[in-house]
């Protein structure tokens, strides 16, 4: 587990999230400070998305669904006495004077979002394929529209606000570090071995005695349980927000960044977080610019995800494993350095 | 009486529509066995080529036509950007591609018309009621039966006695062995999305009827009843579609009838719970479909 290439791995990989920090703080600027950050929240959500995904080769829409459940967690168990009042005046009586640290909170928003996983995806870690993927779109539906109907508890289709500030950029890092982390020790752990050879080949790992349903359950509770971080983590840095914040859009983003960088290898998600957020700061640079200087008769809107649905498209047609298609980084690197030809025990 | 007559003939109408989103989602499925997640947008785009062609002084039916056209016509595109390049790759490559091609083409929506809704042209027929066994039934529902009706008729007799038809089914059956038999695989597949969008420019036509306008986000509902009709009918069989959609509008009016009302903001809820729960008993669905084959 602490070889030497996932030592390596993590040191390149935990690299760019410190050259951030370092650059924002140094340079003091707010903008780069809040692009930074958010960098740090997705590339938890991504992780989060990589760790069922990448390990068992099944594509899951709920995902974000449990950001969703996270996020509205701990805002309520966190948002203070005097706006609780106002922001949700019909909560229940039993919530209403509870009124924990933030920090806290994030912490009981993810294991929330992994107990809801835990409790309702064994099951479904029956099926593959499409029916797989059919059943996780069906748990976002029903995610989604029980955030817009507990009114009591989210305020509905209405903008949930009054939630406390306290992600800040050192906040966000470390949680995006330790999530590097996390997400290679389950990779390289006796279950996410397992769950790989599972996604290889069912069958064959099946008849050596995996467990299948058991292997991908845990993944998916993990996945939830970062999902469920990032998702508290995002709301307490946007304070304010509303149950279309997490549904297909966030979903899309989420996947391109995953898909982008490859699904397949921890340094895939990081990479693609990067990759796209980059373009997309500069794609939003862009379509601001456009827009002030009135080009055209209205503003224009979705130049983003058009973009990013092109590069997609184009690139799991030409790269269907995205950048870093099976091997880390720190395997690609040590492979280099010694010079020989690839061989399948490093992959 | 009346309210039970007036009861099945709304059953009826929002079934078929629903009968005929179901149809041209598992089309492609049969063959597939994939789901093509950009199906709603074929729905957007018969709306906005009803939008765009208005105040042009062609008839309503001409322009009709042509939306139709440009559904079947973005169904075959969908093949050839999302589907074809990627089928030999993955599952999860083409469920992400389709979906990609489908935000692709909502936004696009969003870029080059509005975000806000647009008016699209309709006949006056689409809103006359008449009255019909003493009930007063809006012409549109009619319409949607007949049309329908007329569908399914056509549609049986395509896919029961031509050859065209018979070699749909066969590859539906058993890709690979199709395939040897000398069914040409790729004109099949991109026949079965024309089909596809057909049927989803038809349904668009008399569900933009009811609503009136067209937004980018249209397809979502459309794909959601597709998606649920074929799980509970059967994920394989065309008459499964069908009976899934008759289904589902049954369950949905029922909710609207008996669900109090503080729980039916919860309906999706529970529609899709219900579908994890038929997928979880039977992963096949209600009727099962030519058992066989592996993914092509």
């Amino acid at each position: 587990m602490f070889e030497q290439k996932n030592l390596v791995t993590f040191a390149f990989l935990v690299i760019p999230v410190l050259a951030l920090v370092g650059v924002s703080e140094f340079a003091g600027d707010r903008l780069l400070e809040r692009i930074a950050t958010n960098f740090c929240i997705m590339l938890v959500l991504v992780l989060g998305l990589q760790v069922f995904m990448g390990n068992s080769g099944i594509l899951s829409f709920a995902h974000i669904g449990f950001m969703g459940v996270g996020a509205y967690t701990s805002g309520v168990l966190s948002m203070p006495l005097r706006m609780k009042s106002m922001a949700l005046p019909s909560l229940y009586p039993i919530l209403q004077d509870v009124q924990l640290s933030p920090y806290l909170t994030i912490l009981i928003g993810g294991l929330v979002a992994a107990s809801v996983a835990a409790a309702v995806a064994y099951p479904l870690m029956r099926l593959s394929d499409a029916a797989a993927v059919i059943t996780s779109f069906a748990l976002l539906v029903v995610l989604h529209t029980i955030m817009v109907g507990w009114s009591a508890v989210t305020n509905g289709p209405r903008t949930f606000f009054g939630v406390p500030k306290v992600t800040d950029m050192p906040l966000a890092a470390g949680f995006a570090i330790a999530v590097i982390a996390i997400a290679l020790l389950f990779k390289e752990s006796r279950t996410g071995l397992l769950l790989r050879a599972v996604r290889d080949d069912e069958a064959a790992a099946e008849s050596t005695g995996a467990h299948v349903s058991m292997l991908r359950w845990r993944a998916f509770v993990l996945g939830a349980l970062l999902a469920g971080l990032g998702g508290a983590l995002w709301g307490h840095f946007i304070t304010s927000f509303s149950p279309k914040a997490f549904y297909l859009k966030e979903t899309f983003v989420v996947l391109g960044m995953l898909v982008i960088g490859g699904p397949m290898s921890v340094s895939g998600a990081v990479v693609g977080t990067i990759v796209v957020t980059i373009a997309f700061e500069g794609l939003r640079h862009v379509e601001g610019a456009i827009n002030i200087a009135q080009v055209f008769p209205r503003p224009i809107v979705g130049l983003t995800e058009v973009t990013l649905a092109v590069g997609m498209i184009l690139l799991l047609i030409f790269r269907p494993g995205g950048i870093f298609a099976t091997a880390e980084i720190g395997t690609l690197l040590l492979r280099h350095r010694r010079g020989r030809d690839p061989t399948e025990e490093d992959i | 009486m009346t309210a039970f007559l007036q009861f099945v003939i709304d059953w009826l109408s929002l079934g078929s529509a629903y009968a005929l989103m179901a149809l041209g989602l598992v089309i492609v499925y049969g063959i597939l066995r994939l789901v093509n997640f950009a199906y709603g947008e074929l729905i957007m785009v018969t709306g906005y080529t009803l939008f765009l062609l208005k105040g042009s002084p062609m008839p309503w039916l001409v322009m009709a036509v042509i939306a139709v056209c440009m559904a079947i016509f973005t169904g075959i595109l969908t093949d050839y950007v999302a589907f074809r390049p990627v089928r030999e790759k993955s599952v999860t490559a083409v469920l992400i591609t389709s979906f990609a091609f489908s935000t692709l083409l909502q936004n696009a929506a969003l870029l080059f018309i509005s975000p806000r809704p647009r008016n699209v042209p309709l006949p006056d027929i689409f809103s006359e009621t008449v009255v019909f066994l003493g009930l007063f039934v809006p012409v549109r529902n009619l319409l949607t039966i007949g049309l329908a009706l007329t569908l399914f008729a056509v549609f049986a007799l395509l896919m029961k006695r031509t050859i065209f038809g018979i070699a749909m089914r066969a590859a539906a059956t058993h890709f690979t062995m199709a395939r040897m038999l000398g069914v040409p695989a790729n004109l099949i597949i991109s026949a079965a999305f024309a089909v596809s969008g057909l049927l989803a420019g038809v349904v668009a036509v008399v569900w933009i009827g009811r609503i009136g306008a067209v937004v980018p986000g249209i397809g979502l509902e459309p794909l959601l009843i597709a998606f649920i009709a074929t799980v509970v009918g059967g994920m394989r069989s065309l008459q499964g579609a069908v009976l899934g959609g008759f289904i589902l509008a049954f369950i949905d009016m029922g909710l609207n009838f008996t669900l109090p009302q503080d729980l039916l903001k919860f309906r999706d809820a529970f529609t899709f719970s219900a579908v994890i729960l038929i997928l979880l008993w039977r992963p096949e669905g209600l009727i099962k479909g030519p058992s066989s084959g592996r993914r092509v």
